[in-house]
């Protein structure tokens, strides 16, 4: 059995991930800012065979929340083995970029909580030279582009940030995965037009979950965005910059 | 705003331009709901024809968290959008199975209930809405109330069966059916025409399930040919359940390889390969789900679909009657090698469910002018013969038919009235069908 904490539960990717702990019989302490919508969550993952379910509510843009949110999560588990932070809001391009306090305010949510958090929990592991961290970054900060760049760049940093961290916890024994996901149909994106690289989030998660088993590092969901993105970070800047993407 | 995006039923037959909403919770569920002038629920979108059709609708799929399941007396509360598939894979290994279920585990508990679905075991435990206990949902005045055969049971009788058009069922408890094992005997028995098939359900009438096979296209002495297949649940053999999915049909198929001569060959074959009073053991999901083996097997119809006929026809002179209409399809030449017939038991109080007691028989026809044209002749044959066809699989059913053959149609508005559902929740089938 893992202790498994999950950060931005009511997101439709992380809570298939705990459809799949539950049913192996993982405990799981489930963060989330809406407590009625998490409640729904933590029954349905009791149904579905999970040892135990904890939750905690917070908005995660409070960083002084995050020791105790910590704290919280080490009493409630007796120890965490993995944490998914999942949290995330999918910005609004168009009226971000007329407003500086929106775009700031989706850079907050989408890198600067994450980093508070990976910070803290970093220290953590290493202190005791044992965990998993998975987070969720997005194809999206491979390279900035026009229709999402601040959602991407917010992502870009997550992904930075991720990748000078594993190297750092490689010594301690400690796995960090960063999940690239491509189109996901959630509630997140119910607004898009669906097409056919799109994908649901149960296969997302189910690759999460391998990801998260078999310490993997950058992982792209589903893998053809590793190619689709390897050609167009290698495009000129010449062309890149007169594409419509 | 979200865009417009075109839906249509299993059957691929009726198309809709709609707007989908997708509510990620119970309470976004009630807020969009409050927003539309009009909307309906829709689930897995199984319904064959139009009856999942609407200009705006409520998605469930992402309302699908179990509440509560006790098991020790297999009491299951879940949402409405839950799958019967993910109820399956949670309770069978604890010994419990679902009362009643359709040939397909792909449909939502909503759907279920909404359209009151029935079984191979309709002859001894009646349909679906018998055994659940109460429901939970949201009405066209914006309230949210409980319902159950003790609470409000206009309501309940009216929902159970009411294809969603009495408000948005969010979540439902049934009462599940305790099982020692996953395994199911089954006994084989072909019977070579349509009275022979019908003596073999009389005088099997104790088996829990009951089904056939029945050859469409046969004609004369072997006109209704059928292998009748019984069923027991199996008193050992574990409580394993396998639910992944074997293979899916990747696109629509070109319709001319379903043609008369394949469908014929294909019976043939079928009816010759099954042997008579044969007994064997196996899995509770091929034996209640054949078809769920294959991922969207609707596509093998090809791009205009198909529509699925289902009547029920009276006990008395049924079987003459049966003879009557399947002689009418087998000179059609259209019916299809997806052809079931089943004996049914008594009907319930639920104003529009289907089920009465007599014989039913559901065939695909593959659309097209002339096979929509025989299922509207079999349509009034089945009015003539006093008997009715099945919402859930209708696209073409007539108004005057449906109000000749549901005569509880009008408690059925009156329900709807008393409780803020006209003009609230409706269908392209609804308005098909003359409701209000």
């Amino acid at each position: 059995m893992k202790r498994i904490l999950i950060i931005g539960a009511t997101s439709a990717i992380a809570e298939h991930c705990a459809r799949i702990w539950a049913a192996r019989g993982d405990a799981l302490h489930l963060v989330a800012r809406n407590e009625q919508h998490v409640q729904v969550i933590a029954s349905d993952l009791k149904v579905r065979s999970a040892s135990e379910v904890t939750t905690y509510c917070t908005d995660l843009n409070g960083i002084d929340k995050h020791e105790e949110l910590l704290d919280v999560a080490d009493d409630a588990l007796e120890g965490v083995d993995i944490v998914l932070i999942a949290h995330g809001t999918l910005s609004n391009q168009k009226s971000c970029e007329q407003s500086v306090h929106e775009t700031l305010a989706e850079i907050q949510t989408n890198a600067l909580s994450t980093i508070s958090l990976l910070t803290l929990i970093a220290n953590r592991f290493e202190a005791k030279k044992s965990g998993s961290i998975c987070v969720i970054s997005s194809v999206a900060g491979d390279r900035g582009r026009a229709s999402n760049y601040i959602y991407g760049s917010a992502k870009a940093m997550v992904t930075a940030f991720t990748s000078g961290l594993r190297q750092r916890l490689q010594k301690s024994n400690i796995s960090v995965v960063t999940i690239k996901p491509g189109f996901v149909d959630t509630p997140m994106t119910a607004e898009f037009k669906k097409g056919l690289l799109w994908v649901k989030p149960i296969t997302v998660a189910e690759s999460i979950v391998r990801a998260i088993d078999g310490k993997k590092t950058e992982v792209y969901v589903p893998q053809f965005w590793c190619f689709i993105m390897s050609i167009i970070k290698i495009l000129p800047t010449k062309i890149f910059k007169r594409l419509d993407l | 705003m979200t865009n417009l995006t075109k839906i249509y039923g299993w059957g691929r037959y009726s198309q809709q331009d709609a707007y989908l909403h997708t509510p990620a919770s119970c309470a976004s569920l009630e807020f969009i709901a409050k927003q539309q002038n009009s909307v309906l629920a829709r689930g897995m979108g199984r319904s064959y024809g139009d009856s999942a059709n609407a200009l705006n609708v409520l998605q469930t799929t992402y309302l699908n968290h179990f509440i509560e399941f006790d098991k020790a007396t297999g009491k299951l509360t879940a949402e409405a959008g839950i799958t019967l598939r993910e109820i399956l894979e949670i309770i069978v290994p604890s010994g419990w199975f679902l009362p009643v279920t359709p040939g397909t585990s792909y449909v939502t508990l909503g759907g279920a209930i909404a359209s009151d679905v029935h079984g191979k075991n309709h002859h001894i435990a009646g349909t679906f809405g018998l055994h659940v206990k109460s429901l939970t949902m949201l009405l066209g005045t914006g309230q949210v109330v409980t319902t159950s055969p003790q609470n409000h049971a206009d309501l309940f009788h009216a929902t159970c069966g009411g294809m969603g058009l009495t408000g948005i069922i969010i979540s439902g408890t049934i009462q599940l059916l305790p099982i020692r094992s996953s395994l199911i005997s089954q006994k084989t028995i072909k019977a070579g025409c349509i009275e022979a098939a019908c003596e073999a359900f009389e005088s099997n009438s104790n088996a829990t399930y009951s089904v056939a096979w029945i050859d469409c296209l046969s004609k004369g002495k072997s006109l209704g040919r059928s292998v009748i297949m019984l069923g027991e649940h199996a008193a050992q053999g574990g409580l394993d359940i396998d639910i992944q999915q074997k293979i899916s049909v990747p696109f629509s198929t070109p319709s001319a390889l379903l043609n008369r001569a394949t469908m014929k060959v294909f019976n043939t074959a079928y009816w010759h390969k099954s042997k008579h009073n044969v007994s064997q053991t196996v899995a509770l999901m091929p034996y209640f789900y054949p078809l769920d083996a294959i991922g969207e097997w609707n596509r093998l119809y090809g791009k205009k679909g198909f529509v699925q006929f289902q009547c029920v026809l009276p006990k008395i002179d049924g079987v003459a009657n049966m003879r009557k209409l399947l002689t009418e399809i087998s000179n059609s030449g259209e019916g299809s090698f997806l052809a079931v017939l089943k004996q049914f038991g008594v009907a319930n109080e639920n104003l529009l469910s289907f089920p009465t007691e007599g014989y039913t028989l559901a065939l695909d026809f593959k659309a097209s002018e002339t096979a929509i044209k025989t299922v509207k002749k079999l349509e009034d044959m089945v009015v003539e013969m006093g008997g009715r066809l099945y919402l859930t699989k209708d696209a073409v059913m007539q108004e005057s038919t449906f109000k000749a053959t549901y005569p509880n149609w009008e408690k059925f508005e009156v329900v709807r009235e008393q409780y803020g559902a006209v003009g609230k929740f409706s269908s392209a089938q609804s308005k098909r069908l003359g409701l209000a």
